[in-house]
């Protein structure tokens, strides 16, 4: 942002012409959900016991009810890939919409408070009416979520001179801190200490089919909302005033888009916990592979999100068996190294 | 007939108002220049008349109809605004950019016609950026990132346009590229155009149409000669400043040479230092007093 650039300055500016990115998009998008769709039948695959691939389709198509090894496949491991795949989805794309909406590049779930504040009210849950069922649970999650991202949003934007990205990063690391001491605080008091730290550390371990008949529908809605706004999400990326003077409503899409990412995050976050980076890289990595257009980076990042989360799972199962490593705990570890490369590059 | 006027326009942030009561007109086809000092309310003003503020009282009316009960989307078809430094996404090329505007004209998904094609690559060759097309907005340099943006509004295919502060942050050179391609799509295609700026000299050259504005209010208004007095100049920026005219196109010049609040604002100083004092000293004794009593 030299203001005393010279002419020559930009004729030299290293620069390569921008070609094919949507051609790049359809590449990413068909080779990922190949791709997807290997990692989900070697999700089936792979675990405390291994399943040859043959049977796994046996138990798919040719179900029967005397082995074991059939109710495994069926009862444990395609629910739990399906629902890491739908749930990393649901993450990536929340996290891009984040980042395209509040033009800030580490918009993330757990940046904005989302995490934290499903964490609270789970908490709630957890000790005081342990019986809730799994779709309340849900609501609350994202209840909790909204909350958080509601608290975050508004320290954020009391500052005189409004939000800026830097305000928010520092009120959601603010709200996060504040919101995770309560919950622990509950957790202490009423022993519920394990159940949350489960919860916390993510993974789809415990995703079962009633939770993916509850989860799919939200999800699956959410994510055909979030590719109808994606072109709004694209104008609201240059700027609110820019966007407002091309005549958007901002207020109107600001408003459901932040619908759509609740709804979004706090689902998935009810389902597998509190997985963080997920939404902060995916969406960066679409970015830098197809481009600044949102009608390419959300279903890019669905694409990979969904991938990655597979991937992970596939991860948390074999790194140490029979044991589960917690997934949030090696997304984490991959995450951030990125996240300083993003800052550092960011600071350049 | 002015395409653009505002009625008993009220403009403010929470209770505080910014503007109260502003009558303003726009000519329509001729080059208007918002001035005033930092925090005037020219800005404020700018963006209320291009509806992405909302007045608390009054209205802007755009060919007799008030803008903000209209629909945007149809308004972003009769004028584009370009806010003050607006910054491009990483990694966006000049095309794309310039292509969002043809956003108010399209439908549903957003896919280029034929002719929105035509009118973005008409668009960035009045811009003057054919061989930079392809390029990173972020990557060129600031008078190009200017025009770029200059482009999007050209391609929202508007008669009117708002600049606020279009040469702000730019180099001489720049600063003069882009007033003259200002010039150019007003004097070639009759735009409207209005533009808030800085620099008084800018204002006087590319104008045709000066509002001096201070604390929300209108302090005088009319051609660049009529309006760059002396008098003007201390009220509105509190500044001395002799007038000369240009021998090349003999519009006014202004040369400030004192800040006229300077001399005000020190004897104001010497007076509350004073009292200040005073104040202090009283302050003291109770205290002083205070201790003896304990």
């Amino acid at each position: 942002m030299n203001a005393f650039n010279t002419r020559h300055d930009a004729a030299n500016a290293r620069q390569m012409p921008v070609k094919g990115r949507p051609l790049a998009a359809i590449l990413i998008i068909t080779g990922g959900l190949a791709a997807l769709a290997l990692a989900m039948a070697a999700a089936t695959a792979i675990g405390a016991a291994d399943i040859r691939l043959s049977t796994v389709w046996d138990a798919l198509f040719r179900f029967d009810p005397e082995l074991s090894s059939h109710h495994v496949v069926r009862d444990l491991r395609v629910p739990r890939a399906l629902g890491s795949a739908l749930v990393g989805a649901g993450l990536a794309v929340a996290g891009a919409m984040m980042q395209g909406m509040t033009r800030n590049p580490l918009a993330d779930s757990g940046l904005l408070g989302l995490n934290a504040g499903a964490g609270v009210m789970l908490a709630v849950c957890f000790a005081f009416f342990p019986q809730t069922p799994y779709i309340l649970l849900m609501v609350y999650a994202f209840l909790g979520a909204a909350i958080g991202a509601g608290l975050v949003f508004g320290i954020g934007s009391m500052a005189r001179g409004g939000m800026t990205p830097v305000r928010l990063t520092l009120a959601g690391a603010a709200v996060s801190a504040l919101l995770t001491a309560v919950s622990e605080g509950i957790a202490l008091m009423f022993r519920v200490g394990q159940d949350l730290a489960f919860w916390y550390a993510g993974g789809a371990a415990g995703i079962t089919w009633p939770q993916i008949s509850v989860l799919w529908p939200w999800i699956g809605v959410s994510l055909i909302a979030a590719l109808l706004m994606s072109r709004s999400i694209t104008l609201l990326s240059l700027g609110e005033e820019v966007a407002a003077g091309l005549g958007m409503r901002t207020r109107w899409v600001k408003t459901a888009g932040m619908l759509v990412v609740l709804i979004l995050a706090g689902s998935s976050m009810s389902a597998v916990g509190s997985i963080a980076f997920i939404g902060l890289m995916v969406p960066h990595v679409a970015r830098f592979l197809v481009g600044v257009d949102y009608r390419w980076i959300i279903p890019c990042s669905a694409v990979l999100g969904s991938l990655f989360m597979v991937l992970a799972d596939i991860g948390a199962r074999s790194v140490n068996p029979p044991y589960e490593t917690p997934a949030g705990a090696l997304i984490s570890l991959a995450g951030v190294p990125f996240f300083l490369w993003l800052a550092r590059r960011r600071g350049r | 007939m002015d395409r653009l006027i505002t009625q008993d326009l009220a403009i403010g942030y929470d209770e505080r108002l910014i503007v109260d009561g502003l009558n303003l007109s726009i000519p329509t086809g001729k080059i208007t220049a918002l001035v005033g000092s930092n925090g005037s309310g020219k800005s404020t003003i700018l963006k209320t008349m291009a509806r992405i503020m909302k007045p608390q009282r009054g209205s802007v009316l755009l060919d007799g109809k008030a803008i903000h009960s209209q629909s945007t989307r149809e308004v972003a078809k009769q004028l584009a605004i370009l806010p003050q430094n607006p910054v491009a996404p990483e990694g966006l090329t000049v095309r794309e950019l310039v292509g969002y505007g043809r956003y108010p004209h399209q439908k549903g998904f957003g896919t280029m016609s034929r002719e929105d094609r035509e009118i973005v690559e008409w668009a960035i060759e009045m811009t003057g950026l054919v061989s930079f097309a392809d390029r990173a907005v972020d990557q060129l340099s600031g008078g190009q990132r200017q025009r770029a943006w200059i482009a999007m509004a050209l391609a929202q295919q508007t008669e009117i346009l708002f600049l606020d502060e279009p040469t702000t942050y730019l180099d001489m050179a720049h600063q003069l590229e882009v007033l003259k391609l200002l010039q150019q799509l007003n004097e070639e295609q009759g735009r409207t155009i209005v533009m808030v700026v800085h620099d008084l000299n800018h204002a006087t050259r590319y104008a045709h149409h000066m509002v001096a504005i201070k604390s929300g209010k209108i302090v005088a208004e009319g051609e660049p000669a009529k309006v760059t007095t002396k008098e003007v100049l201390r009220e509105v920026f509190g500044i001395e400043a002799d007038i000369l005219f240009d021998p090349r196109t003999g519009v006014p010049l202004c040369l400030p040479f004192e800040l006229f609040r300077e001399s005000l604002r020190t004897a104001k100083n010497r007076e509350h230092q004073q009292v200040k004092s005073k104040q202090e000293d009283r302050a003291y004794g109770k205290q002083a007093n205070a201790v003896t009593n304990g």
